[in-house]
């Protein structure tokens, strides 16, 4: 109990004075995140909230010093893909906010509306370094699952950094289950629902059942005029290469695939089209038939072709697990040791879970490094952030110093020693 | 008439127990009654059969033993398919002229043994027709072997040996049953059959479950168990008919005379009460594994292991005492309630109290990295100010299971005499940077990353997009 109020006190005192006088944070071995080379004794400065200098920068008069030695300084980790914030446990456990498969809506529901930012698995997240996540919708009987979110992991009720920050649709086997039962029909209602958007007008032969509403068409609109990313849930490589037909009769539309498990094989395709993926580094099994071909050297692959590519866990666990991006991310690493693999280098590893996703949500000059003016979210770990045994000592949002306590650290303080008080286990707080 | 009682309870997978037509030779006082006669008790033995096994000499490495110890500049010497020498290099008489290994700047460990995996009955691709894991039907059926779901063609079984230096794993049944089936040891090889992969003299599991998913299963047929307190009843129920039953083939084989009914579920549970096969119990709240524990006590068998022991940390005393082991994930939690307190520390807290500690997967991924996930479990239990050094904590991913699994005398550590499963590691193997060299199966060199040859391609990857990738 001591310890918490300890911790709680520390974080009040530094937050406050921030907001009032710059901070340099000094001394460490300093990440950018935007795949430039780590540099030792770094400084950052941050003030009102945003990151004004970082590297070898002079330290401003009155600045309070955050004496960082021998530790590493890095941006807050972007989660590429996640849906923390939305359910607090799965399931079993009453109703959540992931999917809406029986609402009539699909492109328009707007998943920012579901977001908690106490959830636990948002505070968790924080805890472990990460401070902005991609927030995606479950799903709905649509092939458009709705609108994604960026959000904060910060401690207050104000998460959302951008709402309505990309559209999500399913292709593939599950978005062909979505759409009747065939790739053809999904298709068919992807390039009939983008024609109907581009168009300005709805279609005149829309069957009542799984028929877009006026609101989905108009969430649609900014999609194919590129305004607001496509992210696409898709691993085959012919579906890949179909989406790239699809994108040449919608040239301005921005899109992202998700999962390309299959993508190494049509890298070069992908890179002509301007197309960027957001890829699970770990994916290497025949999961499905639509993912034959998986991996680990996918990422590496993707991106000697000159693809930009971000890491995020995607099979499982999305719901809680944003804190294993940077285990992933280190395991991409690994592989430049494994002869045939394709790695990628530290440098680019750490920004495959900071600069690159919010470059590919149109936030890169706000979130994702810590380049001059972006908002200062800011990670002090105890090592190598991509390292398993590494873990944030310190972590600004905005500039607002966190609370890193979370549910399972108390019970951890709790349970550190049994049956020594005099009174039971709940009493000890 | 006594008939071999040895034979019959003992280990069950001695291949010489014959084909079950055998009479045991009548004594004279009982002419007239008929003779007990052997009931097979290993009617899908093991066909495992060691591959070519060099001698090899691996230098200069640093060691973890697996059960707590770590040689700096170490040797370990591998001859015919078992450990002939393990210790520091420059203090050993070592031979010369053989395979020999430059190790330095590697590490050398037990190979890892999962104690939690659906390689096989939930393989890869995840598909309806592949998905023999979980046979729900019945609260109990632990009238089924899992080993006849398992596809050897599984493409997870060679991901798991490359990447996760995986050399042994217990495929279990899933758990929508109180009692779902028996579990079956492998070698991590490949086989035509499943029976080609079973390891040797490993004794069967039985699958046991409590908590939310039996009573979600059966609750929503409208039948027992609904409740946490029906999971137990049913349980208990269970017990009690498979006490009967085990104590009238006991008179049997004992005295002779008719032949009781074989009951295929109650011949899983009686060999539990015999002590032959071991219960795995699928349990993740702190409250219901010492339910549990009592009920074993009720009915006078043990509980070998909790599987998913989300809450373990609560409880380290009573799992101690009870010589309970438990396997545990390193960071899962919140899937759903009743892994709602699942803490990064678990493992070191079970570990620091006493108790034995298993890190485990249940995941066809996940088993590919479980060196990852003891990092992070050593990590948490560090900064609580748990000292446990990187050699001992190496028992949670070998000497532990092997013991939870009843293989203990022959593999899980680097001693001498037990079998070679062993890694050379390309770094520390807690390092996030860090993927298996050469894994090595009873001396057999199964993996190497520098020769293609040695990644195994299943028949199901053959002909497919990306055969023979690095995966």
């Amino acid at each position: 109990m001591k310890r918490l109020l300890t911790a709680l006190a520390a974080s009040l005192i530094a937050a406050s004075p921030a907001a009032a006088q710059p901070v340099a944070i000094t001394g460490g071995k300093l990440v950018i995140g935007d795949g430039s080379a780590p540099i030792d004794n770094g400084v950052v400065i941050v003030d009102d909230g945003r990151v004004v200098a970082a590297g070898n920068v002079a330290i401003p008069q009155g600045a309070i010093i955050v004496d960082a030695s021998g530790k590493w300084v890095t941006p807050g980790i972007v989660a590429g893909y996640s849906r923390i914030g939305l359910a607090e446990v799965d399931g079993g456990s009453g109703p959540t906010d992931v999917s809406a498969g029986n609402s009539p809506h699909s492109a328009a529901i707007d998943v920012a509306w579901g977001v908690n930012p106490s959830a636990e698995p948002i505070r968790v997240s924080r805890a472990d370094g990460v401070t902005r996540a991609l927030v995606a919708p479950g799903g709905t009987n649509s092939i458009f699952a709705g609108q994604g979110a960026v959000i904060d992991t910060g401690m207050d009720y104000d998460p959302v950094t951008r709402a309505g920050a990309f559209q999500y649709v399913y292709m593939g086997q599950g978005g062909a289950q979505l759409a009747g039962g065939s790739r053809s029909a999904a298709a068919l209602q992807l390039i009939d629902a983008l024609t109907q958007a581009r168009d300005g007008r709805p279609s005149t032969d829309r069957p009542e059942e799984g028929a877009l509403t006026d609101a989905d068409i108009r969430a649609l609109r900014p999609v194919v005029r590129g305004e607001v990313p496509m992210l696409v849930a898709v691993e085959r490589a012919s579906d890949i290469v179909n989406l790239i037909r699809i994108k040449r009769q919608f040239p301005r539309i921005d899109m992202v695939l998700l999962g390309a498990g299959e993508g190494w094989l049509v890298a070069d395709q992908i890179a002509a089209a301007g197309i960027s993926v957001i890829a699970e580094p770990t994916a290497n099994r025949p999961a499905s038939f639509d993912q034959l071909a998986a991996t680990q050297s996918n990422i590496g692959r993707l991106r000697a072709a000159g693809v930009d590519v971000g890491v995020a866990l995607i099979s499982d666990f999305v719901n809680r697990n944003a804190r294993n991006g940077r285990q992933l991310a280190g395991n991409l690493v690994a592989l430049q040791k494994v002869p045939g693999h394709t790695g990628v280098s530290w440098d680019q590893a750490f920004a495959m879970i900071s600069s690159v996703p919010a470059d590919m949500m149109g936030l890169g000059g706000e979130i994702g490094s810590l380049r001059s003016g972006r908002r200062a979210d800011v990670v002090i770990w105890n090592g190598d952030p991509l390292e398993l045994m590494s873990v944030p000592e310190r972590v600004w949002i905005d500039g607002v110093e966190q609370d890193l306590t979370t549910r399972a650290s108390r019970l951890a303080e709790r349970y550190r020693e049994i049956g020594e008080g005099q009174f039971p286990e709940a009493y000890d707080r | 008439m006594r008939l071999t009682i040895t034979a019959l309870v003992g280990i069950s997978l001695t291949a010489c127990m014959g084909g079950g037509g055998d009479v045991a030779s009548a004594s004279d006082a009982d002419a007239d009654k008929e003779e007990a006669v052997a009931v097979d008790r290993d009617p899908f033995p093991s066909t495992y059969v060691p591959r070519f096994s060099e001698p090899t000499l691996i230098m200069n490495a640093t060691v973890f033993d697996g059960v707590g110890g770590r040689i700096d500049g170490g040797a370990v010497y591998m001859v015919d398919g078992k450990i002939a020498m393990v210790g520091n290099a420059a203090s050993m008489s070592l031979p010369a002229g053989i395979n020999t290994i430059d190790g330095s700047g590697l590490y050398v460990t037990p190979g890892i043994i999962d104690v939690h995996s659906h390689l096989g009955n939930y393989p890869s691709p995840g598909v309806p027709a592949v998905s023999d894991g979980n046979e729900a039907t019945s609260p109990n059926t632990a009238e089924v072997w899992t080993e006849h779901s398992v596809w050897p063609q599984d493409p997870g079984f060679s991901r798991a040996l490359a990447n996760g230096g995986i050399t042994a794993l217990q495929i279990l049944p899933g758990s929508a049953n109180l009692f779902g089936g028996r579990s079956v040891t492998l070698k991590n090889v490949p086989g035509r059959t499943v029976m080609d992969m079973k390891f040797p003299g490993a004794p069967y599991g039985l699958k046991m479950a409590c908590g939310e998913n039996p009573k979600r299963v059966y609750g929503n047929r409208g039948r027992s168990p609904a409740t946490r307190m029906g999971n137990i009843a049913v349980t208990r129920e269970q017990w009690i008919a498979a006490k009967a039953y085990d104590e009238q083939w006991d008179k049997y084989e004992e005295e002779g005379g008719k032949m009781p009914s074989r009951d295929l579920t109650k011949d899983t549970l009686r060999g539990v009460l015999d002590g032959d096969i071991l219960v795995h119990n699928h349990c993740y709240r702190a409250d219901e594994m010492a339910i549990m524990l009592k009920l074993a006590d009720e009915f006078g068998y043990k509980v070998t292991s909790f599987q998913h022991a989300v809450e373990a940390y609560k409880i380290p005393d009573l799992l101690a005492e009870a010589g309970t082991c438990s396997a545990m994930w390193a960071d899962w939690y919140g899937f759903k309630l009743e892994s709602y307190d699942g803490i990064r520390e678990n493992v070191a807290y079970v570990h620091n109290g006493g108790a034995c500690a298993i890190v485990h997967s249940d995941d066809a991924d996940g088993i590919q990295r479980l060196n990852q996930e003891a990092a992070k479990a050593l990590a948490a239990g560090r900064r609580q100010g748990i000292e446990i050094s990187d050699a001992e904590a190496w028992q949670w991913l070998s000497a532990n299971p092997a013991k939870s699994l009843g293989i203990f005398d022959q593999t899980g550590s680097l001693e001498s005499g037990k079998n070679a499963d062993v890694v050379l590691w390309n770094g520390d193997p807690y390092s996030v940077y860090t993927r298996p060299q050469m894994v090595w199966v009873d001396g057999a060199l199964m993996y190497d990353a520098n020769d293609p040859n040695r990644r195994p391609v299943s028949d199901f990857e053959l002909g497919q997009p990306g055969e023979g990738d690095v995966k």
